[in-house]
């Protein structure tokens, strides 16, 4: 698993390449800040809101492949439950918005500890088959439950009024939120990556025989970082019930899985902002795509088949990789 | 009428044997796999889309050329077969020095491409492919009624799993290639061509799912879809069985082949998840799996 996310640090890196690295990244992160809040007055607003959904969901997934080296099959389960729970909470239960996202969140994280604690039993590609499977269980789940509607889904979600009091069926009101929420999520990946927790997740990736000789219950850790994704993934899929205001089976199917996977390769693969770009990729391609009738299936797949064999670092960590990524001092991955 | 708990035994019986054939594609795919991760260290998500392919080419062949099944039932696995070493030469055999994971990516890839080229061409809808007239009809068992065409799949897919097995376990080619699982660097080193080895290998594991796709054609719908939803059953099973074993793995098959016939006689509800379930007590109970080796 190691060399699917190693982060080495380059032998000649000096302070000054790696600051200018930092400063690069802050000024790309504010002027993607500002972009993204002035973005809905240049393109449409849903599609925006897709966007950051997604991206969330590639971060969350990213979470637990670029720094535990865990690969899973079965995100698409977290995304999805949690856009039920969510839809189910604000629509049945007339919660306010905000609450019927927690609830998403608490539900895709009880669902994470339930599938973690059956994964992380077995390693590498076992654990990829195991989450594929459980993760297809619980698309059976949704497809017989009551609550989830069977295949019409819950159709007629009100997106509601935030904390009683902004009304979000306004576009411009739904997308701060969901930018908002967007943000808050980075930022606790990033405190979460950077935590003592994340660099001893960091460790069982790049050793775990060492990890468990030096004390740590390497179990506990896994099964932390995986209900820290499926949590994640749950904000991300909550949210995404409220921008489409439905919550339907296609978000639970292996295609999902397969999909977050994708944003993730293509972006790159334990970078913290690559799978920000893979998913504005992927996104953008399907946009492109669902007006021709061409199948995304085939591109989705081709494109898979090239990342595998040509950039597994993704366009992010190929950019870090690259003479100038290592000139302007980024780390860059073997 | 008999019953059994409670059953009335001819529906018990119907299920018994729908689960036996069941079991049939879960052993022959789940043998597939193994034989191709024993060597190349490769899941092969592909495997469900091989399958697939069988099952058209044998529909096709049928369309265009008028060749019948027992034709088809040796050609499809041979044109597959032939397909995935060709993918195996050209791409699959870059990734062998990297993590395993790749190998599944990349496969997972050939599957969505392969399946959206024959949606994109044929549409989502599955199509029929009749039973071969000498295989129509039935037997009456006395007990129940055996249809000739389910009789002829158990039986052959019985045969096609010992024959695997007998190939691998008692054939020089076989030698070669536990050898080569064991130690590959040393086979090489014997002056045995491992290259292309592994590209038989692939091909023989294409070859039996696109044969398990053709004995599927007429008791299935002929889809473009019908491969991936069986496989991620079938890696279930993989999980259950554990790797180790290609008897294992032929045994575990049937075993939740049948398990889940039965849990559709006294439970509808659970079948689809009943083999998920397995998975799950027995990773609680036996992580490395019923027949495996390795942690």
């Amino acid at each position: 698993m190691a060399d699917m996310a190693e982060t080495t640090e380059t032998g000649g890196r000096t302070e000054a390449h790696s600051a200018m690295a930092s400063s690069i990244r802050l000024g790309f992160l504010l002027v993607g800040l500002a972009a993204l809040a002035v973005a809905p007055a240049f393109l449409y607003p849903v599609f925006l809101m897709k966007l950051l959904c997604f991206a969330l969901f590639a971060c969350a997934f990213n979470l637990l492949i670029g720094y535990t080296g865990l690969l899973s099959f079965g995100h698409a389960a977290f995304f999805g439950g949690a856009a039920y729970f969510t839809a189910h909470a604000v629509k049945e239960w007339h919660w306010t918005p905000e609450l019927g996202v927690l609830f998403g969140v608490f539900g895709a994280a009880v669902l994470g500890l339930v599938i973690g604690f059956f994964a992380i039993r077995r390693q590498g590609i076992y654990f990829a088959m195991i989450t594929l499977a459980l993760s297809q269980m619980f698309y059976f789940f949704c497809l017989q439950a009551e609550f989830t509607k069977g295949e019409d889904g819950i159709q007629g979600v009100p997106r509601g009024h935030l904390f009683g009091l902004v009304d979000l069926s306004v576009s411009t009101n739904m997308y701060y939120f969901t930018l908002a929420v967007f943000v808050i999520g980075l930022l606790i990946i990033w405190r979460f990556v950077n935590s003592p927790f994340g660099m001893i997740l960091k460790s069982i990736r790049e050793n775990e025989q060492r990890a468990v000789s030096l004390g740590y219950s390497v179990q506990y850790y896994k099964l932390g970082a995986f209900v820290m994704s499926a949590a994640l993934a749950g904000l991300a899929g909550g949210v995404k019930a409220l921008v489409f205001q439905f919550a339907t089976l296609t978000d639970v199917t292996w295609q999902m899985s397969g999909e977050v996977i994708l944003m993730t390769l293509l972006g790159g693969i334990g970078t913290l902002i690559g799978p920000v770009f893979g998913a504005g990729l992927v996104v953008t391609l399907q946009n492109y795509l669902a007006t021709s009738d061409f199948p995304v299936t085939i591109v989705t797949g081709v494109v898979f088949m090239a990342c595998v064999l040509l950039f597994r670092r993704g366009v992010v960590g190929e950019f870090y990789a690259s003479r100038l990524g290592r000139r302007l001092g980024f780390e860059h991955r073997r | 009428m008999t019953t059994i708990f409670g059953i009335p035994l001819q529906a018990f019986l119907g299920q018994l044997l729908i689960g036996l054939i069941n079991g049939s594609f879960y052993a022959l795919l789940s043998l597939g796999l193994a034989v191709i991760f024993g060597l190349l260290r490769v899941i092969n998500f592909a495997h469900g889309a091989q399958y697939m392919l069988g099952a058209f080419v044998a529909l096709l062949l049928l369309q265009y050329l008028g060749v019948n099944y027992w034709l088809a039932l040796l050609i499809a696995p041979l044109v597959v077969g032939l397909f995935g070493a060709l993918i195996e030469r050209t791409m699959l055999s870059r990734l062998y020095d990297l993590d395993p994971l790749y190998g599944l990516l990349f496969t997972f890839g050939l599957a969505l491409t392969i399946e959206g080229t024959f949606r994109y061409l044929y549409g989502a809808a599955g199509q029929p492919y009749s039973v071969p007239p000498s295989l129509a009809g039935g037997t009456n068992l006395g007990f129940m009624f055996l249809p000739n065409y389910r009789g002829w799949v158990v039986v052959v897919s019985l045969v096609a799993c010992l024959g695997t097995w007998l190939l691998i376990e008692k054939t020089k080619l076989g030698s070669y290639l536990r050898a080569a699982t064991e130690n590959t660097v040393l086979v090489q080193a014997f002056g045995i061509n491992v290259p292309l080895l592994l590209t038989l290998t692939y091909g023989l594991g294409a070859a039996l799912a696109a044969f398990a796709g053709v004995l599927a054609a007429p008791i299935y719908q002929v889809s473009p879809l019908m491969g991936t939803n069986l496989i991620i059953v079938v890696f279930a099973v993989v999980v259950v069985g554990g790797m180790g074993s290609i008897l294992g793995a032929i045994v575990t098959g049937y075993m939740l082949g049948i398990a889940e016939g039965l849990t559709k006689v006294f439970y509808p509800e659970a079948s689809n998840i009943v083999i998920f379930v397995i998975m799950a007590i027995v990773l609680l109970l036996r992580p490395a799996g019923l027949f495996g080796k390795d942690a």
